[in-house]
């Protein structure tokens, strides 16, 4: 007889292997950490030139982040490092880059307006969506406390 | 021509398979069947600009390679039955335009192999046409980009995904008798356990591989050990496994001549291929070049040949609806003697 939905979704766990998670999690710690330590030791560097205030500092360290990332992109030597990172290079400025310069390179043969121009942030554009949304959230909170206080 | 009460069409004079050609990608040509592969093209381009246009110059190279290999010109066959992954079947379509042959678009998913071999068997067989071609084809980057990510991007896959085949089978079907003989054709029905993961395609397919045997041994009288091998395409690893346990439990054991062309392309551990492959290319090219090949020498003499397709799209996955998926089966044998019921 054939199997009943219920019953099968069981099986379906039992005979689908799952994700290592522990060993993807440690290794996302560590490359994570690693990109992140290249990001202070850039920001140490900056900061200690004079013409840069902290501010500008800071803005320059995420630049040279997402030009190696853009750059190693297109390379090809971004996606067997993520591959292997996963989170740790998805998560810092690096993701992003990544994000927005792989669908470029994808659909540039499309043409630049009907391709490159409207997919360019098919995956990176809720980050831009949802992050923006959720800092004039946050502003408006922090506004609110502020006249209160 | 005999139809029987759960679908199944039994020729009375079973069409052959007189010429067979498969066309695989890079990886596809390091994988285990590599021996067996027509052509490897080292170029994933194809010498192409774009990514469809090189899976559809792949469809029209294993096409002509297939016609060739019959000893006839593409003005011989009468009927393509091809079919692709892409939006609007679009690299059958190019290659169609570039051959010249009366056609029809497929779209099956992975399953289109077993469609085009049992609607040109039909149309042979039912003396509809004197020959016609059966032609599918996938390709790693054209998929990539329709249903996942941009190539480049980078992400994990989960242990259940598979990896699309860049690759074309083609088969050319004729009146003639010589073998193998495509002796019947089960059509599937639509079977969908509400399997949601993009990522496990194999369990969403597996049920339907299950009710279309159920439907073939019902119909035929015959059993699992009639054959020499029983092959599905493509269901992975997984999906596999899944088939196995679902077909025991309907009282049809597998166990002892059973394969997948998913798990048979790629050596999974070496290339990092997770569950296997996938994509209409795979079960074609596995079926077009080492299993006819093998019949054509007399070292396996008959096959049930399951081409199992999951019909979604990633639109309507993102509207959170499950996977209905499909299975035809096509029985090839090298006899015409049919010793079923």
């Amino acid at each position: 007889m054939q199997i009943g939905s219920a019953d099968y979704q069981t099986l379906v766990k039992r005979f689908s292997k799952n994700s290592r998670t522990a060993k993807n999690t440690l290794n996302a710690f560590w490359t994570g950490g690693l990109i992140c330590i290249l990001g202070q030791a850039l920001l140490d560097l900056f900061d200690s030139q004079k013409h840069l205030t902290h501010d500008e500092a800071v803005a320059a360290v995420t630049v040279v982040l997402v030009l190696l990332s853009a750059l190693a992109t297109g390379a090809g030597l971004y996606k067997p490092v993520a591959k292997f990172a996963g989170a740790g290079t998805l998560i810092p400025v690096t993701g992003f880059a990544n994000a927005v310069v792989s669908a470029g390179l994808e659909f540039r043969s499309e043409g630049l307006v009907t391709g490159l121009g409207i997919k360019l942030f098919t995956i990176a554009g809720p980050v831009i969506v949802y992050g923006s949304a959720a800092s004039f959230i946050y502003g408006v909170i922090l506004w609110i406390i502020k006249t209160l206080a | 021509m005999k139809r029987k009460k759960r679908g199944t069409i039994l020729f009375s004079s079973p069409p052959s398979i007189i010429a067979n050609a498969a066309v695989v990608g890079k990886t596809e040509g390091e994988g285990p069947l590599a021996a067996h592969f027509d052509a490897i093209c080292q170029d994933d381009r194809f010498c192409e600009k774009t990514w469809e246009k090189a899976e559809a110059s792949l469809q029209k190279q294993t096409l002509s390679t297939a016609i060739k290999k019959a000893g006839l010109s593409a003005d011989d066959i009468d009927m393509l039955f091809s079919g692709d992954l892409l939006n609007q079947c679009v690299a059958s379509g190019y290659c169609a335009r570039d051959m010249r042959i009366p056609f029809f678009g497929l779209y099956g998913a992975c399953s289109t192999m077993a469609e085009a071999l049992t609607l040109a068997a039909v149309m042979t067989g039912g003396g509809y046409a004197e020959r016609a071609a059966a032609v599918t084809s996938s390709h790693f980057c054209t998929a990539e980009r329709q249903f996942r990510f941009p190539l480049e991007y980078g992400g994990q896959r989960t242990p259940t995904s598979q990896r699309t085949v860049t690759g074309c089978g083609a088969a050319i079907l004729s009146r003639t008798r010589k073998p193998p003989y495509i002796l019947c054709c089960t059509p599937g029905r639509v079977v969908d356990l509400g399997i949601k993961d993009i990522n496990n395609m194999g369990a969403a397919m597996a049920p339907a591989a299950c009710d279309t045997l159920v439907s073939f041994f019902s119909d035929t009288g015959l059993s699992p050990s009639s054959f020499d091998l029983i092959l599905t395409g493509d269901l992975g690893a997984a999906g596999a496994d899944l088939l196995l346990e679902t077909a025991e439990r309907a009282g049809i054991s597998l166990r002892s001549n059973y394969d997948d062309c998913g798990r048979m392309i790629f050596d999974s551990r070496a290339q990092d291929t997770h569950s296997g492959g996938s994509g209409c290319g795979c079960s074609g090219a596995v079926i077009c070049s080492y299993v006819l090949n093998q019949m054509r020498i007399g070292k396996i003499a008959s096959v049930l040949f399951v081409g199992t397709g999951a019909l979604m799209s990633p639109t309507v996955l993102n509207q959170k609806e499950s996977i209905p998926c499909i299975a035809h089966a096509v029985y090839i044998s090298n006899s015409t003697a049919f010793k079923g019921g």
